[in-house]
């Protein structure tokens, strides 16, 4: 083991998008040394790419919002299987995180009397995501990123990818991973490692994600020892792009209906009228009058005196109502739905608030958006299911580990809303850090790493290398992706799933014998090879939840099980590892207490 | 119809260009025709990219020597006939293939002196006008693709490394200095180790900006303005000289 670089830290944080870098730097601030670790450079991790905004109950744009009302409003849009402690949490503690960040540096864009401004979004009840034009989280990761540079305290590994977790009698003592530009083993020594390595998206093949989101954290966790819940709930957004090929997938932000843009279908109808589910029939518009009425209000910065249109409705709801259209004929001509904000607002305004967008499909798709509609269809796009996690620390079941952000779950309940995972990363991300900052000083024992585990993961790892002319490891990953989204993709049944399984069987074994070519410097075969096993872990472990939840709630809908099932409205499905087998159990949710009752009631 | 793309093999110690034949598809993309290869042809060539989107400046390559974004550069953009040729970033030591070392960049953003705030209202907030902050909103576009870092003379063809930050980090400085809650200055970093000097106003950099940052107009003019008040005004000279830190006991 004396071959490998070996560092020692107290906290090790596992990703650099917004929750690692958060929770890097509470952990410095705390007086923990830090190593921070991620796949690509500082600053190109997904938290780069969030569009939209970050929720936040300020109330500069509505002053009827507040931390009840967020609450209330994540709550119903998970359709309560919340952990309800995470959503108060973050309901309260999101408008000072946000805050924060302006002192960071972070200019958010401004209402008339120079306070933060906030948009619509759907499930949000008021104006209530803080925004800056498209590009939110661009603004946020690289406030967060020069605060990281200028925490003493933290040092940054980039371009590293974390292959293993190691432990020491049941506690986390370290983790293996490899320079992607050397091909090299690192060893970290450390007492306690928090996971931030967002979500699963490649898992599908029409998603919204990048070449990172391979399911790490989670396999990670998973392979040592941690409960993982909700893995059954995969957001399908329902606005990506659908063509041309090259960016099918692509997301088109919420935040263009935020802005007044509307759905239709090829008849020209808007057809998200026909979808309000019984739950919200008291908030949405029945009429277009009352929808139109209402997205002049907002424009002109009155407060809203009628229902919102249904086109704000939440995700799950949208992306379902949209597959159902191109299901039954009325689809566009390639496959989607038609989202149309050029007959809305003014060619400047849209420039003004939705200026990537206007260049991403000016540019990629010949489209005008100031003049013609967009296509748009689902794509896979955010993981509710995760680490399951302490709300207070984010301390996973095994002593030592931490999860924030997207690979974390339990928060999100069945279903997210938008601009609630910027926030989410914020403010778990500080307490992930504070947790784990917290367990490393209080913990003195001496931890050790196992120099012959580390010699046989290194050699498993490298296994590929050897496999001359064995399996394309792109091919296997695109098997993956085809099955995932034919077998376990938006509309799922017991067979499908069950085939799944079996698939699943043999694309491991596939996988098993992988070869790639070149040495080991930068390359991305090799790459692609080594997270294949994350991404079939996952992905198994969202095909046994989903058979599990013989119900459809939230993201999960199951055609042989269409409505929501009152013995599944209060247990989580945990997935866990035992031995070699992963094993799926249900467990009930705590009760709400009665306070946070009556405010999901609307009684307070 | 196929596309030939010409791309750069090899690392620090030197390669060649190959040839690589793809089939076209219509919207297709650079970094499309590059992932072709990898999954078809060669799994180890060597590229980054994350968002696909052009948001986070990850696929940076010279496409027939033009620095270029792959995800938005079109395949239409060019004559089928005609091999189109890939390289790396010419003004970084190249890694492997496509992926160039650019810890350098990171190493200069560390010294650039961070923001500082004025104190905030009572009620813990700011109040910013949408007016004041539009022109810093500009560089925080910023996506550190390091294009314009990479065709400047200075860096590209000079090598200034040790004496020069380089457009990126002007309008970092810029976004920095314009902020209006800042109240730090970055005069003497931008004249001393900045070497804001260097920069003859080419606007090269400009010009490859995806983010069509006006860097050259709005950045570094202004920016050099500043130094020159801050500096070689004849009354702030004597200012500064008179309370030089090193004069101080
Ligand atoms: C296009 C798009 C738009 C979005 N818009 C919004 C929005 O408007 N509002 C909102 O709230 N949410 C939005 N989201 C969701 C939100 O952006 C993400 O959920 C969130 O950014 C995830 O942040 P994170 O910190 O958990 O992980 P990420 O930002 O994804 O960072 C993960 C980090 O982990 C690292 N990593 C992963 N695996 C490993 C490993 N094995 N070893 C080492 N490092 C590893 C990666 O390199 C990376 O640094 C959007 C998502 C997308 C895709
Ligand atoms: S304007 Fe200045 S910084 Fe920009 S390319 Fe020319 S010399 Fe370089
Ligand atoms: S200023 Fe423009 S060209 Fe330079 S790094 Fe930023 S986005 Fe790229
Ligand atoms: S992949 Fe992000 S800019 Fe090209």
């Amino acid at each position: 083991m004396d071959r490998f670089e070996t560092y020692r830290y107290d906290v090790l944080v596992v990703g650099a998008g917004g929750a690692g870098l958060r929770a890097a730097i509470e952990a410095a601030a705390q007086g923990a040394s830090v190593g921070l670790i991620c796949k690509s450079l500082l600053g190109k991790a997904h938290t780069v790419m969030a569009e939209g905004g970050v929720a936040a109950a300020l109330a500069n744009t509505d002053g009827r919002d507040s931390w009840q009302v967020h609450f209330r409003d994540t709550m119903r849009g998970g359709k309560m299987l919340n952990d309800w402690r995470m959503a108060e949490l973050l309901a309260r503690e999101a408008p000072a995180r946000v805050v924060e960040l302006e002192g960071w540096g972070a200019l958010f864009d401004r209402t008339p009397d120079g306070r933060i401004l906030q948009r619509n979004f759907g499930g949000h009840q008021y104006p209530r995501l803080a925004h800056v034009g498209d590009r939110t989280g661009l603004e946020m990761i690289r406030t967060l990123q020069d605060k990281t540079v200028h925490s003493p305290g933290i040092d940054v590994y980039m371009e590293c990818t974390v292959a293993r977790l190691l432990k020491d009698d049941g506690r986390i003592s370290g983790a293996l991973a490899y320079r992607r530009e050397t091909g090299r083993f690192v060893v970290f020594r450390t007492k306690a490692v928090v996971l931030a390595t967002g979500g699963i998206g490649r898992a599908y093949k029409i998603n919204s994600n990048s070449w990172e989101y391979t399911g790490d954290g989670h396999a990670l966790a998973y392979d040592a020892g941690a409960d993982l819940i909700g893995m059954e709930f995969v957001q399908f957004h329902p606005t990506g792009m659908v063509w041309p090929l090259s960016v099918r997938g692509i997301l088109v932000t919420e935040g263009v209906r935020g802005e007044g843009g509307v759905l239709k279908n090829s008849q020209g109808e808007r057809f998200m009228f026909r979808y309000i589910p019984e739950m919200f029939r008291a908030d949405f518009a029945d009429t277009e009058d009352e929808a139109d009425r209402w997205v002049a209000e907002v424009i002109a910065g009155r407060t809203a005196t009628v229902r919102r249109p249904p086109e704000l409705l939440t995700r799950d709801v949208v992306a379902r109502a949209i597959a159902q259209e191109v299901r039954e004929g009325r689809g566009s001509p390639h496959g989607g739905a038609f989202l149309d904000i050029a007959s809305r607002r003014k060619p400047e305004e849209i420039r003004k608030k939705l200026p990537s967008m206007y260049q991403q499909f000016y540019e990629l798709a010949d489209v005008d958006i100031t003049r013609q509609p967009m296509e748009v269809g689902p794509t896979t796009h955010y993981m509710m299911g995760g680490v399951r996690v302490d709300a207070e620390t984010q301390a996973a079941t095994v002593p030592g580990l931490f999860a924030a952000g997207e690979v974390a779950g339990g928060l999100h309940g069945a279903n997210r809303l938008g601009g609630n995972s910027l926030s989410d990363l914020l403010v778990f991300g500080r307490r992930a850090g504070l947790g784990a900052a917290a367990y490393a000083k209080a913990y003195a024992g001496d931890l050790q790493v196992d120099a012959r585990e580390i010699e046989a993961i290194a050699a498993e790892l490298l296994a590929p290398f050897d496999h001359v002319g064995g399996e394309n490891p792109y091919a296997v990953h695109d098997g993956l992706q085809d099955m995932m989204g034919t077998y376990v993709g938006i509309a799922r049944s017991e067979s499908d799933l069950r085939t799944a399984l079996s698939e699943l069987e043999r694309l491991r074994a596939r996988a098993a014998r992988v070869g790639v070519e070149g040495h080991r410097q930068y390359n991305p075969g090799w790459h692609v090879a080594v997270d294949l096993r994350h991404l079939l872990t996952v992905s198994e472990a969202v095909t046994r939840a989903a058979l599990e939840r013989r119900e459809s709630r939230g993201a999960h809908m199951r055609v042989d099980y269409p409505d929501s099932e009152p013995a599944f409205a209060t247990v989580n499905v945990v997935v866990r590892r035992r031995g070699d087998a992963m094993t799926v159990d249900q467990e009930p949710i705590p009760p709400l207490p009665d306070a946070l009752r009556r405010i999901v009631e609307g009684k307070d | 119809m196929d596309a030939v793309l010409r791309i750069f093999r090899g690392d620090a110690q030197g390669g060649q260009f190959q040839d690589y034949t793809v089939p076209l598809h219509e919207g297709m993309v650079v970094l499309d025709a590059i992932h072709h290869v990898q999954a078809h042809a060669a799994s180890d060539l060597a590229c980054r990219w994350n968002c696909k989107a052009g948001r986070c400046g990850s696929c940076s390559a010279e496409v027939d020597g033009k620095p270029k974004l792959m995800c938005m550069t079109r395949m239409d953009e060019f004559q089928p006939s005609e091999p189109i040729t890939v390289a790396p970033l010419k003004a970084f030591p190249v890694i492997k293939d496509l992926v160039c070392d650019v810890s350098w960049n990171y190493e200069v953003n560390k010294r650039i002196p961070p923001f500082h705030p004025k104190p905030p209202e009572p009620d813990g907030t700011w109040r910013m006008q949408q007016e004041d902050i539009d022109r810093v909103q500009e560089f925080r576009k910023c996506i550190e693709c390091f294009l314009c870092q990479d065709v400047c003379h200075v860096l590209r063809d000079h090598e200034k490394k040790d004496s020069f930050a380089g457009p990126r980090f002007f309008v970092r400085v810029a976004s920095l200095e314009m902020h209006p809650l800042d109240v730090a200055s970055r005069t003497a970093y931008l004249e001393e180790q900045g070497g804001i000097g260097l920069c003859n106003i080419t606007k090269c950099c400009t010009e490859v900006c995806p983010e069509s940052i006006r860097i050259t107009d709005n950045a570094i003019i202004p920016l050099k303005e500043r130094v020159v008040d801050d500096f070689y005004d004849p009354v702030r000279l004597a200012w500064r000289w008179l309370t030089r830190r090193d004069r101080a006991p």
